[in-house]
């Protein structure tokens, strides 16, 4: 694929060939799944029978998008890029200096995020930075912190875990119930949920001490899908599905986010707006999550931290260095789980309301992806993979002149899940190993130097 | 002769059912190579992880320094400073050639790392080429430099090797052999060698056992095992071609 630079008429020709053969292919495959998921629909009609509506003209549009779809790629997109990998194969490698924004990233990233709410105040006002430190700020912040969180587990333990979001709910019902029950304050609360969910981190540890791999991921499925069941069906302490509500908000330094005379606004003398405590509440999360990246990058320089990393690598290598693997995973289980319980009392904070429904394997399954997706063990590239994914999701909602396209009953948000797998295929087609693929090392004599993820397969760390 | 430094007696390992080691019995002194040769299947690396506790021997002892190790889980014995380098050398693949290096030196928290580091710099010049290099990435030969460098690290009384020479040029090899034979001359390290290439194993030994179907068979000093015509007859001949 070298030469297509100098493709000449009779390989064109050839090219369009192919490419049409592939489009008719593409077609027929698109025909053959589609053809029961698109082509027809069972309904019900009024005398509530069930009858199919066939929807012809819908397959054939999927089929013909497909069949376009392949033709453009195999007959313009792929030369294309052959041309572009030839070119910079040619090319001299050139040593590239980082440039000034990607040394400093995160200092640049920490800066913005500080700055975020002010920013948004100045933009939109008061009333109108709601929706933009709510469900964008806090809503991401939270998955940034989860992701980190799970991160320790995942990332530098390499401990495949399913059942993250039951940190989670431990966390969140901690506060909820320990709160609603015995009226104590969040920030009495806050390290009594991440002490509890680190406790629940060693039970899940215990029983899988031995496993590895797909094994593991089983057993903490089941976990999460325990803790969430029992969530459930405790109704004389957790209320089952009707969940937990009227969970008593966070104060600052004792001044409370109400309408009442000493409350924050009253205080400060500013007009009444539940803006304030969204704003108090997105610090508190970007101090949370701030604290767990701190803690994740100065634990990979503690022996334990080394011992994790290590134990991902090779447990029997690690054991026969005298690394006490069973404490050494206990560790690594309960400090996700804590910062996970951070989250969740968190969560329940900010939400007011708790219910089994929030806590659904679907959660950990996006937390994993962000992980995955950002690289595992990179703290930048999880931010990134949970900007992009979680305020992608956000932004879908914001997408209101695609009903005049699809017409009034096209809800984008739905499709969000289909986009996430989509985004997902992509990624990993292209960054295999996640947005962020180089790992800092920990260990230097005199320079430290990134060291590419690229020399290595996936899967072999 | 003072007590063993290492001292398997009528060892018994077995995996389910089958019986991999048939009563075994090794010594390993103060300041010894020692090799164990055989061939593939014998029960060479069994024993291995047997003095590590991994299978645990179903019957017989192992003592190092006197205290009875055979139930001890392989975490604590590598804190009574037995160091290994595993067979397949089981390298950090992500991690850095320093950052290995530093793994083998967590039993006494990095207190001498920056010492320790350089003296297997200067055992192995290559890895201190190759420090910032990801371990994964190095060639064969290096990786089992990083294994035994990484062992040393603990500053160990006992370093087991299974099987440097696996898989490595002949010449690479020589190398790792004489760096052994240095570390036992210079540091007064002892070395309980286990290999395939019988030949250069016993050269280097002061004595060596032959291990038959977990079972052994012949013991001597390196040189009269080497002289041995039963032992020349099946490890050597056709091996040194």
């Amino acid at each position: 694929m070298a030469n297509v630079a100098s493709t000449t008429a009779s390989a064109g020709s050839e090219l369009t060939a192919r490419a049409l053969r592939e489009a008719v292919f593409s077609g027929l495959i698109t025909l053959g799944l589609f053809v029961l998921f698109v082509g027809l629909k069972s309904d019900q009609n009024i005398r509530n029978e069930l009858i199919l509506n066939q929807r012809w003209s819908l397959l054939a549009i999927f089929v013909v998008v497909a069949m376009v779809g392949r033709f453009l790629m195999v007959a313009y997109a792929q030369p294309w890029l052959a041309q572009r990998k030839a070119v910079k194969a040619a090319a001299p490698e050139v040593a590239k200096e980082e440039s000034f924004f990607s040394r400093n990233f995160s200092k640049i990233a920490i800066l913005a995020l500080v700055l975020y709410p002010p920013v948004i105040i100045a933009l939109f006002g008061v009333q109108g930075s709601l929706k933009w430190v709510d469900n964008f700020g806090v809503q991401i912040l939270i998955y940034v912190m989860l992701a980190w969180g799970l991160n320790i587990v995942v990332g530098l333990a390499g401990l495949l875990d399913l059942g993250y979001v039951a940190f989670y709910a431990v966390g969140a019902y901690s506060y909820a119930l320990l709160s609603s029950y015995f009226g104590l304050s969040f920030w009495v609360l806050l390290p009594v949920a991440g002490l509890l969910a680190a406790c629940w981190g060693v039970v899940l540890g215990f029983p899988v001490l031995r496993l590895r791999g797909d094994y593991l991921a089983i057993v903490t499925l089941a976990f999460g899908e325990i803790i969430r069941l029992v969530l459930i069906n405790w109704t004389e302490v957790t209320k089952g599905t009707f969940g937990v509500s009227g969970i008593a908000k966070a104060t600052l330094f004792g001044i409370k986010f109400d309408a009442s005379k000493d409350g924050f606004a009253a205080l400060m003398g500013l007009p009444l707006s539940s803006a304030y405590y969204k704003i108090f509440l997105f610090y508190l999360i970007l101090g949370l999550a701030l604290l767990t990246a701190f803690v994740t990058i100065r634990l990979r320089r503690m022996p334990v931290g080394r011992a994790w990393e290590a134990l991902r690598e090779d447990e029997i290598a690690c054991r026969s260095l005298g690394i006490n693997t069973t404490t050494t995973k206990l560790t690594a289980f309960a400090t996700g789980a804590m910062f996970g319980g951070f989250a969740g009392s968190f969560f329940a904070v900010r939400q007011g309301f708790v219910s089994p429904e929030s806590f659904v394997f679907l959660e950990s399954a996006v937390i994993l992806a962000i992980v995955v997706l950002g690289g595992m063990g990179s703290l930048t590239g999880i931010f990134v993979a949970a900007v992009v994914m979680i305020g992608g999701t956000e932004i879908l909602r914001e997408l209101t002149f695609l009903k005049m396209i699809f017409g009034p009953n096209f809800t984008p948000e739905l499709y969000r899940m289909l986009i996430f797998g989509l985004a997902m295929v992509v990624v990993m087609v292209w960054k295999p190993r996640g947005f962020v693929g180089s790992r800092e090392p920990t260990a230097f004599l005199r320079e430290r130097k990134a060291v590419s993820g690229s020399f290595t397969k996936e899967g072999h760390g | 002769m003072t007590a063993p430094l290492l001292n398997v007696r009528g060892v018994e390992t077995y995996y389910g059912n089958i019986r991999a080691l048939n009563g075994v019995d090794v010594e390993v002194h103060r300041g010894e190579i020692v090799s164990l040769i055989g061939a593939n299947g014998a029960g060479k690396s069994t024993l291995m992880m047997t003095i590590f506790g991994k299978p645990q021997a179903r019957t017989g002892s192992i003592n190092f320094e006197g205290q009875d190790i055979t139930r001890l889980p392989t975490h604590e014995i590598a804190r009574l400073r037995i160091a290994q380098s595993p067979e397949g050398r089981r390298i950090f693949p992500r991690m850095t050639v320093l950052e290995n290096l530093q793994m083998g030196a967590s039993l006494d928290d990095l207190k001498h790392f920056k010492e320790d580091v350089e003296k297997v710099f200067t055992l192995f010049p290559r890895l201190k080429e190759r420090q910032a290099q990801r371990g994964g990435t190095l060639s064969g030969g290096e990786q089992q430099m990083l294994s035994i460098g990484r062992a040393l690290m603990a500053r160990p009384k006992l370093l087991l090797l299974d099987e440097p020479s696996l898989g490595l040029a002949p010449l690479i090899v020589k190398g790792i052999f004489d760096a052994i034979k240095k570390l036992n001359k210079q540091e007064g390290l002892t070395v309980f060698l286990v290999e395939q290439n019988a030949f250069g194993a016993l050269k280097l030994s002061d004595r060596g056992y032959v291990l038959v179907n977990g079972r052994v068979t012949m013991s001597g000093t390196g040189k009269d095992l080497l002289a041995n015509p039963e032992v020349r007859a099946a490890y050597l001949e056709g091996g040194r071609h």
